[in-house]
């Protein structure tokens, strides 16, 4: 038990020094930990999420739908209103599950569960548990999409081939938020603070021209919605599962990418910070 | 394996070398400048009250926090370069339990095992063994909130020791803890040491010193008072017996100048004037004969208590 038999000298891998010790190329064991807690713990909430865009989907898509008839979609085609706010459904499901994850979850294991403290006292570094939980809440956000996306098809509110491309759309969706999440609550210290979150999310689930067009709004206020990270994930699959699919849309996910990038940097750094003084 | 590797590697090199090394946060030196090294296959302890810097000291070990000066190795190789090398060869039980209240005790052992890189066949087996080493085998399907402090202590233990460790670094392993969870406790731990892992260990706890360590240093501000093994510190710091005597509250303090003579040394603290002295039951029976009559007394073998006592003038849980 001791070792006494392995007592090889320890073998500096040169190659991975460059890595600063950060990285053991490992993240998919935090992966196996988060399945496993949740498979034992906590699968029922995660499941219910599956069925919010669905509710809203009925009450506003179908209900409030046969009120308001088509709507213009951005390149000028007349589309249904159901088919209208599927896609920013979509994509907010895709965040909301990312978003959950990466905050208040995260959030519990930093301060109160000690985690990642007993991780990085194993040979994980920082890269491998950003990269591990950002995947177990992309995983999860990628998961609501999923479903919903199914029943989009079985509505028949995929509207075009396009609908394909829908999927790696929100899994770069969901990553963005997840990586932008988890770096924002590493520097959350108590539960009011967290709440700013929720404060955050919900005017911008429903002003970034989720359940209306965007020229709703005075120019002016257009340019703020632009620059909300919703925004720019309800329009990139707004403009795949409606079809309406132009060069314009790689913005969209250059926006995205980056966002994605600030958020695992800022995340390896506080790991680092709150782990490895 | 080459021959570059054995060279490197002969059996009594230092696992643990550290010199100057010290630690500060912004103003606070929680760390002064201590020097010590740890041989391969030894039991070592930091000893000293809450706020030492023992644990800070375990934690630049562990390869979890960077020195702010002075040189640290570890099993050869600076952490600051090669922490995750390091640590992949450490077993780290901290001063209160993190297990991981969402898995279940098993899977503690598992998960954990995967951090280290093994694989899923390989973390089976051994998480098997160490719930058998660990006497858990009945609670392996249990929920972590749902143990004993003793069973999660030990559990922890069990937890450090899946990726077979050269060291293993336990921080105040018995606090909080009953006795009877205690001497379990100290059972497992002598048994590693007795298969030959390097044990690094920090204690408030005289007795847990003197049980499992071959060597241990006294620290106090940041600071080592002395070093030795349990044995040569007495020897050195202390005297053999030690007669303790109360007097009441109010006349302690009164009673310990008129005894200034008796014994080798006298101490006195606000409940208690200790004697120190080779032969406790003689110098009992001078000061009786001498007229004085202390409410109760005692004596005692002289204690690592003692050379704290002798060495800070505090005493080291406070």
């Amino acid at each position: 038990m001791s070792g006494l038999d392995g007592e090889a000298p320890l073998r500096p891998r040169t190659s991975r020094r460059a890595a600063g010790s950060l990285y053991a190329g490992n993240a998919r064991s935090v992966v196996y930990r988060g399945w496993l807690a949740t498979k034992s713990t906590n699968w029922l909430v995660v499941v219910s999420g599956v069925f919010e865009p669905v509710f809203y989907l009925l009450s506003l898509g179908v209900g409030l739908g046969g009120l308001v008839g088509q709507v213009t979609a951005g390149d000028g085609q007349r589309i249904p209103y159901a088919a209208f706010i599927a896609p920013a459904l979509l994509a907010t499901a895709a965040m909301n599950g990312a978003v959950y994850d990466s905050t208040w979850n995260v959030f519990f294991k930093i301060r109160f569960a000690r985690l990642y403290e007993g991780m990085l006292a194993t040979s994980l570094g920082p890269v491998d548990v950003a990269v591990g939980e950002i995947s177990l809440a992309l995983l999860r956000g990628a998961g609501y999409a999923i479903a919903f996306m199914i029943v989009m098809q079985l509505v028949g509110l995929n509207l075009s081939w396009w609908a394909l491309l829908g999927l790696p759309a929100v899994l770069l969706v969901a990553f963005a938020f997840a990586s932008l999440g988890m770096g924002i609550t590493s520097y959350m210290r108590s539960f009011q603070q967290m709440d700013i979150i929720n404060f955050v999310m919900l005017p911008m689930f429903l002003l970034s021209a989720t359940f209306y067009p965007l020229t709703v709004y005075p120019p002016p206020i257009q340019v703020v919605i632009q620059a909300l990270p919703l925004w720019q994930s309800v329009e990139l699959v707004r403009s795949l599962t409606t079809g309406s699919v132009s060069a314009g849309i790689l913005w969209h996910v250059l926006y995205l990418v980056a966002m994605a990038a600030l958020g695992m940097t800022v995340t390896t750094r506080r790991l680092r910070a709150l782990f490895l003084d | 394996m080459s021959f570059a590797w054995v060279t490197l590697d002969t059996v009594s090199s230092p696992v643990i070398v550290a010199s100057d090394l010290v630690k500060r946060y912004g103003e606070v030196v929680a760390v002064g400048g201590v020097s010590f090294e740890v041989a391969p296959g030894e039991s070592f302890g930091l000893l000293g009250p809450n706020g030492a810097g023992k644990s800070t000291t375990m934690r630049m070990i562990g390869a979890v926090s960077t020195r702010t000066s002075g040189r640290l190795e570890i099993l050869g190789l600076d952490p600051d370069r090669y922490g995750p090398e390091i640590r992949s060869q450490l077993g780290v039980v901290p001063q209160s339990d993190n297990l991981d209240e969402e898995l279940r005790v098993r899977e503690n052992l598992l998960v954990y095992g995967r951090y280290f890189g093994m694989t899923r066949a390989h973390v089976s087996g051994r998480a098997d063994e160490l719930l058998a080493f660990a006497q858990l085998q009945d609670k392996a399907k249990a929920k972590v909130t749902d143990l004993s402090g003793g069973m999660k202590r030990r559990l922890t233990i069990a937890r450090g020791l899946m990726n077979d460790p050269r060291i293993l670094l336990l921080d105040e392993p018995t606090t909080g803890l009953d006795p009877q969870a205690r001497h379990i406790l100290w059972d497992r731990l002598f048994r590693l040491k007795e298969q030959g892992t390097t044990l690094v260990l920090t204690t408030h706890y005289m007795d847990e010193a003197e049980q499992l360590c071959d060597r241990l240093v006294v620290v106090d501000k940041g600071a080592i008072m002395a070093e030795g093994s349990p044995s040569s510190l007495i020897r050195r710091y202390s005297s053999r017996e030690v007669l303790e005597l109360r007097f009441g509250a109010d006349r302690n303090a009164e009673m310990a100048d008129r005894l200034r003579d008796a014994g080798d040394r006298v101490e006195a603290l606000p409940d208690r004037v200790l004697v120190y002295t080779a032969d406790g039951e003689g110098e009992l029976a001078r000061l009786t004969d001498a007229g004085m009559r202390p409410i109760t007394s005692l004596v005692r073998r002289s204690s690592l208590e003692d050379v704290f006592l002798r060495l800070t003038g505090r005493s080291l849980i406070e």
